[in-house]
């Protein structure tokens, strides 16, 4: 469902990103780990071109994500992405902070997209908090809402990046639980994270990035139980 | 000396005398003002928006209009306009008004497309970036996610424009605009007295300034740090989901 071939990212002079090369497929859990600045929210933001891509190819259910011709908010629809600081709307409560986009974006009636928006709420465990404006919430329900959020434009792929990251530690849990549960139901995920637990457990497969490439990938017990590359055995080594 | 000989020679019978004058001179004040002002956010808007684009077409126009009026004296846009633009546009003079009004709006605009342009840049990238990934559109992330943050952040500034303008508006006198100073102008040319006409013209516009202050501070306070409604209307709110 996603296909990234020689994908390089460059800021500047600096090279960031030196030539992926990964596939994945539907309803996979894909966790990327490694040492920070290696890349991976770069990664990860190629994919919805919230970045633009130097030179490579990304394709999104067949369709080329960086060709000109290629209507970018049609494959942005179909993608959903958290940020590591939530970046909910302040001015908007949560109801509307999740109605917004189906109702301008996808033309659904606003009493079918707040149908919707309780029923994403109650999955994330915040029905009570319709009203509430983000700053009346905890960063654990805001992150749940903004979750709910992406889920309300009805993705066939989320992206994470690092979710828990800004967290506190009490909180990591019932985000993390969220995620799980949507990974459960099937959906394609593609998630940036240091929490090596939600990698080993809930992971298809884990990739390793360092300096820009995907040094290793492979399922969560060859990359966590034998990692082969040395870079691999270091990074763990200081995580685990 | 020369108050006391004032204030002993004190006549402000004269200025009752051309009460009308000064009472239409209000009117002509607020109502370019406000003209100015309106069209100046509107058009202040596009500017702004424009000076943040990445095309250069649309960026160099903006940059370059936004220096000319805010590089060169209003009172030489003034003449530039009611002598030169419309004159050569439409054939004749449109009166002072139409001069006037479009001035202080053009003038008034490049000074608000920085506030304009500064207030959008303030609003965290991530809220953009959000509305980008749910798949919104440019245009709509910014009508609907970053303008109606950004308004907030640029109330305090957009008042001191305000204020500004209604002072600056006093320079459309020199193309015989019938505004506040005007009517001191026509008082001080009929009796030969300076104090008073120029006084009352002064205070008349301090009491604009303060009624405007008075308003703006009304705003400001309306859309203050918190988004969340008055508590009033909360209840109401969930008065209504219940
Ligand atoms: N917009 C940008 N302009 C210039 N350099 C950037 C930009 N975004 C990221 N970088 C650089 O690219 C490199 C990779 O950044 P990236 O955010 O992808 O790393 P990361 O693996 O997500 O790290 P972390 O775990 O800290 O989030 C870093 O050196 C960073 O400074
Ligand atoms: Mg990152």
């Amino acid at each position: 469902m996603i296909k990234i071939k020689g994908l390089h990212k460059s800021f500047g002079e600096l090279k960031v990103l030196k030539g992926i090369d990964c596939e994945i497929s539907e309803k996979e859990v894909v966790c990327v780990i490694g040492p920070s600045g290696s890349g991976k929210s770069t990664f990860l933001r190629c994919i919805n071109l919230l970045e633009d891509i130097t030179d490579g190819e990304v394709y999104i259910n067949d369709v080329k994500v960086n060709d000109p011709t290629t209507d970018i908010n049609e494959i942005r629809k179909e993608v959903g992405m958290v940020f590591q600081q939530f970046n909910l709307f302040p001015h908007m409560n949560v109801l509307e902070n999740i109605t917004i986009a189906p109702v301008k974006i996808r033309n659904m009636h606003q009493v079918e997209a707040e149908d919707l928006a309780y029923q994403l709420l109650e999955k994330v465990g915040l029905r009570d908090k319709a009203h509430a404006y983000p700053e009346q919430l905890s960063g654990g329900q805001m992150q749940r809402v903004a979750i709910a959020r992406a889920l309300a434009m009805k993705p066939k792929v989320m992206l994470f990046d690092e979710p828990t990251s800004a967290l506190d530690p009490e909180m990591v849990k019932e985000v993390l639980d969220v995620m799980k549960q949507l990974a459960l139901e099937g959906m394609t995920m593609v998630v940036v994270t240091h929490e090596m637990g939600f990698a080993r457990e809930m992971g298809d497969r884990v990739l390793f990035m360092d300096e820009g490439v995907l040094v290793e990938e492979g399922t969560p017990s060859e990359v966590f139980g034998q990692p082969k590359s040395p870079r691999t055995q270091d990074f763990l080594s200081k995580v685990l | 000396m020369v108050v006391i000989d004032f204030l002993d020679n004190i006549r402000f019978d004269m200025i009752w005398n051309y009460k009308e004058l000064f009472i239409r001179g209000i009117w002509v004040t607020l109502s370019l003002t406000a003209v100015g002002y309106i069209g100046g956010v509107i058009f202040g808007l596009f500017l702004g928006i424009g000076k943040l684009s990445k095309k250069r077409w649309v960026y160099y126009p903006s940059k370059f209009y936004v220096d000319f009026f805010r590089g060169t004296p209003l009172l030489v846009q003034i003449l530039l306009i009611h002598t030169a633009l419309i004159p050569s546009i439409f054939g004749q003079s449109l009166g002072f008004f139409v001069s006037g009004a479009t001035a202080l709006m053009l003038n008034c605009a490049a000074y608000n497309a920085e506030i304009i342009r500064a207030g959008i840049q303030s609003i965290e990238k991530g809220q953009m970036e959000a509305a980008r990934s749910l798949g919104m559109p440019r245009k709509e992330a910014m009508r609907y996610i970053v303008l109606p943050q950004a308004i907030r952040r640029m109330v305090p500034p957009l008042g001191n424009e305000l204020i500004a303008l209604l002072k600056d508006s006093s320079l459309v006198t020199v193309i015989a605009a019938t505004d506040i100073l005007y009517a001191g102008k026509v008082v001080a040319g009929a009796y030969q007295r300076f104090w008073e006409p120029y006084i009352t013209a002064a205070i008349l516009y301090l009491i604009l300034t303060w009624i405007f202050t008075k308003l703006i501070t009304y705003v400001e306070k309306r859309y203050s740090n918190s988004y969340i409604p008055s508590q009033r209307r909360r209840i109401f709110s969930f008065g209504r989901a219940s």
